[in-house]
């Protein structure tokens, strides 16, 4: 699996940072993790209460909030773990095995 | 020019240190080397140096320390012995890995078990293979001397790998002798401002230590590899450098009588005074032998020893480690490769000796210069991997 920009591929060994050291902040941006997932949540927004027990939970801010309001889910660093599932108090969210 | 005093191999080595004057120095002590960091902290209590002085748990603990440092781009050394060193065997990759500079006193003592804590080289030699340079020492002035040299080495551009400086375990780390020591200001001069091109706390965030995937690892192994092979120039132009401040002058290797030698033994650290006196008794008598005593291992200085080699017809290999692969020593292993390619190869024979501070004396070099006599006169090499004074062999 490749989980590194397509780019990054061709680089000889002249060009890459030495020792891996990642010289530059934000990289995880340009990489699509999401990609690992096997499990996946889904939104089901007349359930959702609008408490947001679940954003504060998601270890990579796969659930955006504007306005005080939860969005669905934005699934590029999603890695479904389930804990949003798990903490939703109100079957808001579903959790089932991802077709691919 | 210069500061003449007499002091024991560990003491000449914190005094470079402290020189140097680190900004962090994490240690754990462990014989012989425990005198390194003991000095040392005498010097931070003093007020002396600038540094941090961690007080860590472990070696292991040590050397993630000194890595940890080296990535916030300060200037770190430790000191460890046998043992230690291999209980720093996971860190010693991580730094070199990480291409940070590190300098790492091994006062050389043997691996248990049975334990030992005397010398050989069966610690650094078994490090051999961690990308860390290594510098060999006879003395004291050697030791001083090549910690003087390292953080340049170490720190330079080109090659950011870190830096192992060994010197035997009692027999030079606790032995006195005269030496003669740098002013403060001239290595203050000599090492220059340390300004590593990133660090992890200079304001632009990095990430250190992240996974590399088989698409980059081989990548990156090709860059420390040549990182490696580059360092001989470095350390060549350090070394001349050091030559015209102090007017000691140092080479990758010492040869000595070696010009019109036909018989040759190749040593590392103290044995090499031996084996230079040995050298001259024979000499007195009209017999061509020579020495050769390896100061830089680490690159590896394959062309150059070969070279040096190229018109002797014996050379005994000396290793102060067994390292069990039931061909020989690591110094003869690498040594036979240098010759391969000669035109007119020397017969080449392996002596393993001065385990676990068996002591070494006079007359076992002038037992392995007869032995290479046998081998000139008879053209045969026998048995090439041999055990110096083995009982019942």
């Amino acid at each position: 699996m490749i989980y590194v920009k397509d780019a990054y591929l061709n680089l000889s060994w002249k060009e890459i940072d030495p020792g891996g050291t990642i010289l530059k902040a934000g990289t995880s941006l340009e990489i699509k993790t999401g990609d690992w997932r096997i499990m996946i949540p889904g939104f089901v927004a007349e359930k959702c209460k609008q408490c947001l027990l679940c954003f504060p939970v998601c270890a990579d801010s796969a659930i955006p909030v504007k306005n005080e309001k939860r969005l669905d889910f934005e699934f590029k660093h999603c890695k479904g773990c389930g804990v949003c599932y798990k903490v939703c108090p109100f079957g808001a969210i579903t959790f089932v095995k991802e077709d691919k | 020019m210069g500061i003449r005093e007499r002091l024991a191999g560990n003491e000449a080595v914190a005094i470079a240190l402290r020189q140097i004057d680190l900004d962090v120095l994490p240690a754990y002590p462990i014989t012989p080397s425990t005198d390194v960091p003991m000095y040392y902290s005498q010097y931070v209590a003093d007020g002396k140096v600038k540094t941090e002085f961690v007080a860590v748990e472990s070696e292991h603990s040590a050397m993630s320390a000194c890595i940890a440092a080296a990535a916030c781009g300060g200037r770190t050394a430790t000191a460890t012995s046998g043992p230690g060193l291999a209980l720093m065997w996971e860190l010693l990759y991580v730094a070199s890995g990480t291409r940070v500079p590190i300098t790492l006193a091994v006062i050389n003592r043997a691996m248990s078990a049975p334990i030992n804590i005397n010398n050989d080289h069966s610690d650094s030699m078994g490090a051999r293979d961690t990308g860390w340079i290594q510098l060999y020492s006879e003395n004291n002035q050697e030791a001083y001397d090549n910690h003087i040299m390292a953080s340049r080495i170490s720190e330079h551009k080109d090659i950011m790998l870190p830096i192992m400086v060994c010197q035997d375990g009692f027999i030079t780390s606790h032995a006195i002798e005269n030496i003669e020591l740098l002013e403060d200001d001239k290595v203050k001069a000599f090492i220059g401002e340390y300004k590593p091109a990133w660090s992890m706390i200079a304001g632009k965030p990095v990430s250190v230590g992240p996974l590399d995937i088989p698409q980059f690892y081989t990548e990156h192994a090709y860059q420390r590899a040549q990182a490696m092979k580059n360092s001989k120039k470095v350390i060549l132009d350090v070394f001349k450098e050091f030559g015209a401040l102090t007017g000691r002058k140092y080479d990758l290797f010492e040869e000595y009588k070696m010009e019109d030698a036909e018989r040759a033994i190749i040593v590392l650290n103290s044995s090499a005074g031996t084996a230079k006196c040995a050298c001259d008794a024979l000499r007195a008598k009209g017999e061509k032998v020579g020495v050769i005593k390896l100061r830089v291992f680490r690159p590896f200085p394959l062309e150059e020893l070969a070279k040096a080699l190229s018109h002797v017809k014996a050379v005994a290999v000396m290793d102060k480690a067994e390292c069990f692969s039931a061909i020989g020593g690591p110094v003869f292993a690498d040594v036979r490769t240098a010759c391969y390619d000669l035109e007119k190869r020397p017969q080449i024979i392996n002596y393993i000796y001065g385990l676990g501070g068996r002591d070494v004396r006079l007359e076992d070099f002038t037992f392995v210069y007869n032995k290479l006599d046998e081998v000139v006169k008879t053209g045969k090499s026998g048995e090439i991997y041999r055990h110096l004074g083995v009982r019942g062999v």
